[in-house]
């Protein structure tokens, strides 16, 4: 098993804007550069102010732009992201970084398809930018309940060729993001995958059906996000392994969906 | 200069410092955080005779000032160990002890038999007091005759430091504590996680796939230390200390309270550089209160006669 460097960091609020009323975006400047992060990986966040928050909240890395400035994406779920997004600009935010694997990079030139749903597109942004930045052609498919949920879409269509699907049909096509027509129309090399769980399920089925290579992003519970308290295991072809530091990011093939 | 060496039969720990099974994997999840050798010890991963995979996810559950776990053992055997995990971590530069589990009394034997041939082990902790699994580990830990046969049986074959790892999910014990004593164990460390339960009201499930499953964290503290101050006035042996701790503050009122030495668990979740920074500030402590020895500090509280009215056992409301 392969173990990223990781740092122990105090990192720096520089600017907060909320997206909907349940998503904010958090910029932070970390106080050395993060030269290795890949994307995919995480960090651990301390959270600082909330009684009923006593572990780490493991939270995807959206972007690092210059090595130093780290995006966040957080969704406001219990009390410990919701101290999150009430942080002023200045506040400083303790976090280790970076954890776990990371998407893999295809060494010749592919067409990947990078499928998310609610706060998940957060580590497809990063990886959009790298694939895209590597001669990929890149396409996303996003999917959420609403329009509003749909957030940061200027930064997704930089990278690539963006599709909706909403369950309301506010915004693109209506329905689930594994009905879309691109998944009947289009052919890709490569998928990519990250959001609620049921959906990384049916996009792993599709890939699957397609026989098309296929990663998924998984969000297991983690108490330590560094492979100490084997709490966070998937049940794998290999048994039971830590998502923090053999995944989050799997291989389909190696998952028993 | 505050002497910070602790001596237990068999070996010296640096500081009072030590990593609780567990939580620390094999030492090798931290180097990234801290240097190993700055700390007194590192207690790494229950180890069983055979590989164990565990209970089903989910396996933990976040509490008040906490957290349950369900893990149940999971490792991939002593072999495995010996083989593959040892010869990376044999060179760390502080005390490496297994903690060795079983589900039969045999298992214990063969197990702790296997880790003695190992010249940079210089002792194990035995587990007589998972909550986590269904044969062995808490069962043998909540009865003192059941206590007692195992340590019997390990001591008979395992001839360095033998420390025993107690249960807290029992009436008394300094009881256990004493019939682990008297079988030849060379110290005690308690407590191990308390029996919890969490739901999920909402969806009206279990937080853990075993339902029940082990708390630890700060809101254990006031218990384990309770239990520590009881035990050490039972036993001669050494008391090792742990159960929340999870700054120096913590890790002195264990000392206090009759510890040689802490064990810190969960903590390292949350600050994976946490222990040297609780024994430097063991250290400061010992400076601003004119103690030359962290050793002098084990069992330095001082007790005014209001308070030895009080028996470990009585209900004192007051």
């Amino acid at each position: 098993m392969q173990r990223p460097t990781s740092f122990i960091m105090d990192c720096r609020l520089t600017e907060k804007t909320f997206l909907n009323d349940r998503y904010v975006l958090l910029l932070f400047e970390t106080p050395k550069p993060v030269p290795t992060a890949f994307p995919g990986q995480f960090a651990q966040v301390r959270i600082d102010g909330s009684p009923t928050t006593y572990l780490r909240r493991p939270i995807s890395i959206c972007l690092i732009n210059n090595q130093r400035e780290l995006w966040l994406l957080v969704q406001i779920v219990g009390d410990g992201t919701r101290v999150l997004s009430t942080l002023e600009q200045g506040a400083v935010v303790n976090m280790i970084l970076p954890l776990g694997n990371g998407f893999s990079i295809p060494q010749k030139s592919e067409t990947c398809l990078l499928i998310g749903g609610g706060v998940g597109v957060a580590p497809l942004l990063m990886l959009g930018k790298d694939l895209s930045q590597a001669g990929h052609p890149v396409l996303f498919l996003l999917g959420g309940r609403k329009s509003t949920d749909l957030v940061m879409r200027n930064n997704f269509e930089k990278y690539g060729r963006v599709f909706y699907t909403t369950e309301d049909g506010s915004l693109g096509e209506k329905g689930f993001v594994t009905q879309h027509s691109l998944l009947k129309e289009a052919a890709f090399d490569r998928i990519y995958s990250c959001g609620p769980k049921p959906m990384m399920q049916a996009v792993a089925t599709y890939a699957k059906k397609q026989n098309i290579p296929c990663e998924v992003s998984l969000e297991n519970l983690m108490a330590c996000g560094i492979g100490a308290c084997l709490c966070c295991v998937e049940d794998t072809v290999k048994g039971h392994v830590c998502t923090c530091t053999e995944g989050p990011v799997f291989n389909i093939e190696t998952l028993k969906w | 200069m505050v002497d910070q060496h602790v001596h237990l039969k068999g070996l010296t720990l640096r500081n009072p410092v030590m990593t609780a099974s567990g939580t620390f994997g094999f030492g090798e999840e931290y180097t990234n955080f801290i240097d190993l050798s700055r700390i007194g010890g590192i207690i790494v991963k229950g180890t069983t005779i055979r590989h164990r995979e565990g209970n089903p996810y989910p396996r933990m559950a976040e509490t008040f000032g906490g957290m349950l776990n369900a893990v149940g053992l999971q490792n991939k055997g002593v072999y495995y160990f010996v083989n593959t995990i040892y010869p990376r971590i044999r060179n760390f530069q502080t005390n490496i002890l297994v903690n060795v589990s079983g589900s039969t009394i045999d298992e214990y034997v063969e197990t702790a038999a296997i880790v003695q041939n190992l010249d940079q082990i210089p002792g194990i902790e035995l587990n007589i007091s998972c909550p986590n699994v269904k044969q062995g580990g808490m069962a043998f830990g909540t009865s003192a005759t059941g206590a007692a046969r195992v340590v019997k049986a390990v001591r008979n074959v395992y001839k360095k430091h033998l420390m025993v790892k107690l249960s807290p999910n029992v009436t008394d014990i300094a009881e256990i504590a004493v019939a682990v004593e008297a079988e030849g164990a060379d110290s005690v460390s308690l407590i191990n996680t308390l029996l919890g339960m969490a739901i999920d009201a909402e969806k009206r499930v279990p937080k853990l796939s075993t339902i029940t499953g082990g708390l630890s964290g700060s809101c254990i503290k006031p218990i384990a230390l309770r239990m520590v101050w009881q035990t050490a006035r039972a036993v001669k042996i050494p008391v090792i200390g742990l159960g929340g701790i999870s700054n120096a503050a913590d890790a002195v009122e264990f000392l206090l309270a009759g510890a040689s030495a802490v064990q810190v668990g969960t903590a390292n979740f949350i600050d994976p550089a946490i222990t040297v920074a609780i024994a430097d500030g063991i250290a400061d402590y010992c400076n601003r209160h004119g103690f030359n020895s962290v050793r002098d500090l084990s069992g330095a509280l001082i007790l005014e006669e209001k308070s030895v009215k009080c028996s470990p056992q009585a209900d004192c409301g007051n």
